[in-house]
């Protein structure tokens, strides 16, 4: 069996991953815990109400051909 | 081949994010929590292209001790069908969809894992999903990194056809990244890998093609699609915090598969609280793809390819969805149990427009006929309580 090399985008991805944790070892939290109330906010929330969140992806699943990375919700259905 | 290269590329994602989970600076720094106690009770409808959709969702989440989180989800979908693919090739008809699921979330180590089941049941489909996914938070809290995994396996059969029935497996692998950016930002980067092996296509569907010996000029053939597919999806989301109450979003997400299909969506999105208990959602959609290599409206002779098909998901196109959202939020005295609430109304309206799928109900020469388009509109009206 032949193994080949993931892809340039996949590769990327990888290591801009590896190095920002490996420099995440070394660096203070540059955002304080004190500091952080605005993120603390929910509208500060990528999926605030994961239920509507949910079927819009499925709305959107169905009508078009991208799928995949929304970051929540979604579901196993082949329905056209 | 596409199969040996797949594989590589998750060991290597997975041997990464192994390593770097390992390394000692990451420890003591996690502060992961289990996801809230609510529930959710929503009304759905879509409507649009002559399809009607509609069905309650219902979602209720308990924590159980400190480290235990469950949750079970049931939703039904009544589909009224006259879309342009049934009523140019069949039947309007009328089904409905069952989902149904559970989900388990364990913290442990301050690293919260979840596995969750999912069942989607339809008069002709029937699917199943397992997904497990791990969260660590990391690095003073600034960074949460997810590594998921699902498998599905789906039965296909064709109403009033006792004779067919086909299966398809899916595999999903995901790979997200959390990052805080300033006190007032953040920004999240998924990618996520899909495999599909097996009947892919429509047990219904047709494909179109010249006919010389047909009166309208054309015919219709079943459609032939690949047993195999493999997609990516790359996508980046960022929110901002105003200098006042109020935060900006964007998302934009490249995606790409094996069948040829580049697509790209791009979103903003602008959420405004009003006084204590309003909060006012706007946001804007742009999609757009580009066909399927085996997709085309109208095939040259009978049979000019082994894959062929007219699926209007897989052509050419672009949408634009712009939606609204208000929220108000309850604090019931009357209920002990319930912290608070909110009453929720969404809407959304999208439009559709097709490079190269043609609405053939309308006539005219075989291939000269007008390019489709629909707007749709989608409506959830939903109640949430946290306890």
């Amino acid at each position: 069996m032949i193994m080949k090399l993931p892809s340039p985008p996949l590769k990327a991805l990888l290591c801009a991953l590896a190095a920002l944790m490996l420099g995440g070892c070394s660096i203070e939290p540059w955002v304080k815990p004190y500091e952080r109330a605005h993120l603390a906010d929910p509208i500060m929330s990528f999926d605030r109400n994961p239920v509507a969140n949910g079927y819009r992806n499925h709305v959107y699943q169905i009508r078009e051909s991208a799928r995949g990375a929304e970051g929540g919700g979604g579901g196993g259905c082949g329905c056209n | 081949m596409a199969v040996t290269d797949t594989r590589w590329r998750y060991l290597a994602a997975g041997v990464a994010l192994a390593l770097v989970s390992a390394l000692p600076g990451a420890r003591n720094l996690f502060a992961t929590v289990l996801p809230e106690d609510r529930a959710d009770v929503m009304y759905h409808r879509y409507d649009g292209g002559g399809v009607e959709v509609d069905g309650p969702t219902l979602q209720v989440r308990k924590s159980i001790g400190e480290s235990f989180s469950v949750s079970a989800d049931y939703a039904v979908d009544s589909i009224s069908s006259a879309s342009v693919d049934v009523v140019s090739m069949a039947s309007p008809y009328t089904e409905e969809r069952t989902e149904t699921g559970v989900s388990v979330d364990y913290l442990h180590n301050k690293t919260l894992m979840n596995l969750s089941l999912i069942k989607s049941d339809e008069s002709d489909y029937l699917s199943e999903t397992g997904s497990f996914s791990v969260s660590h938070d990391m690095f003073g809290d600034l960074t949460t990194v997810t590594l998921g995994y699902s498998v599905g396996n789906d039965d296909i059969s064709r109403n009033g056809d006792e004779d067919f029935g086909e299966t398809a497996n899916r595999q999903n692998y995901r790979v997200s990244l959390t990052q805080v950016l300033t006190k007032d930002s953040i920004m999240g980067l998924n990618w996520e890998t899909i495999t599909d092996e097996g009947f892919l296509g429509s047990p219904y569907r047709s494909y179109r093609y010249l006919d010389p010996a047909s009166e309208k000029g054309y015919s219709f053939l079943p459609e032939s699609y690949p047993t195999t597919r493999t997609s990516n999806a790359l996508a980046l989301r960022l929110k901002y915090y105003l200098p006042y109450r109020a935060a900006l979003s964007g998302e934009y997400r490249f995606f790409n598969d094996t069948w040829g299909i580049t697509a790209n969506n791009l979103e903003f999105a602008y959420t405004h609280p009003f006084r204590e208990k309003w909060i006012f959602d706007i946001r804007y959609r742009y999609y757009t793809q580009d066909s399927a290599d085996f997709y085309s409206d109208l095939f040259s002779r009978r049979q000019p390819f082994t894959y062929m098909a007219r699926d209007k998901e897989l052509s050419t196109f672009h949408s634009h969805t712009v939606g609204f959202g208000v929220s108000y939020e309850i604090k019931p005295d009357f209920w002990q149990f319930i912290d608070h609430g909110s009453f929720n109304l969404d809407f959304d309206y999208m439009r559709y427009s097709y490079d190269d799928f043609r609405d053939i109900t309308e006539g005219g020469v075989a291939g000269e006929e007008p390019l489709y388009s629909y707007s749709a509109n989608v409506i959830k009206a939903y109640f949430s309580v946290w306890y």
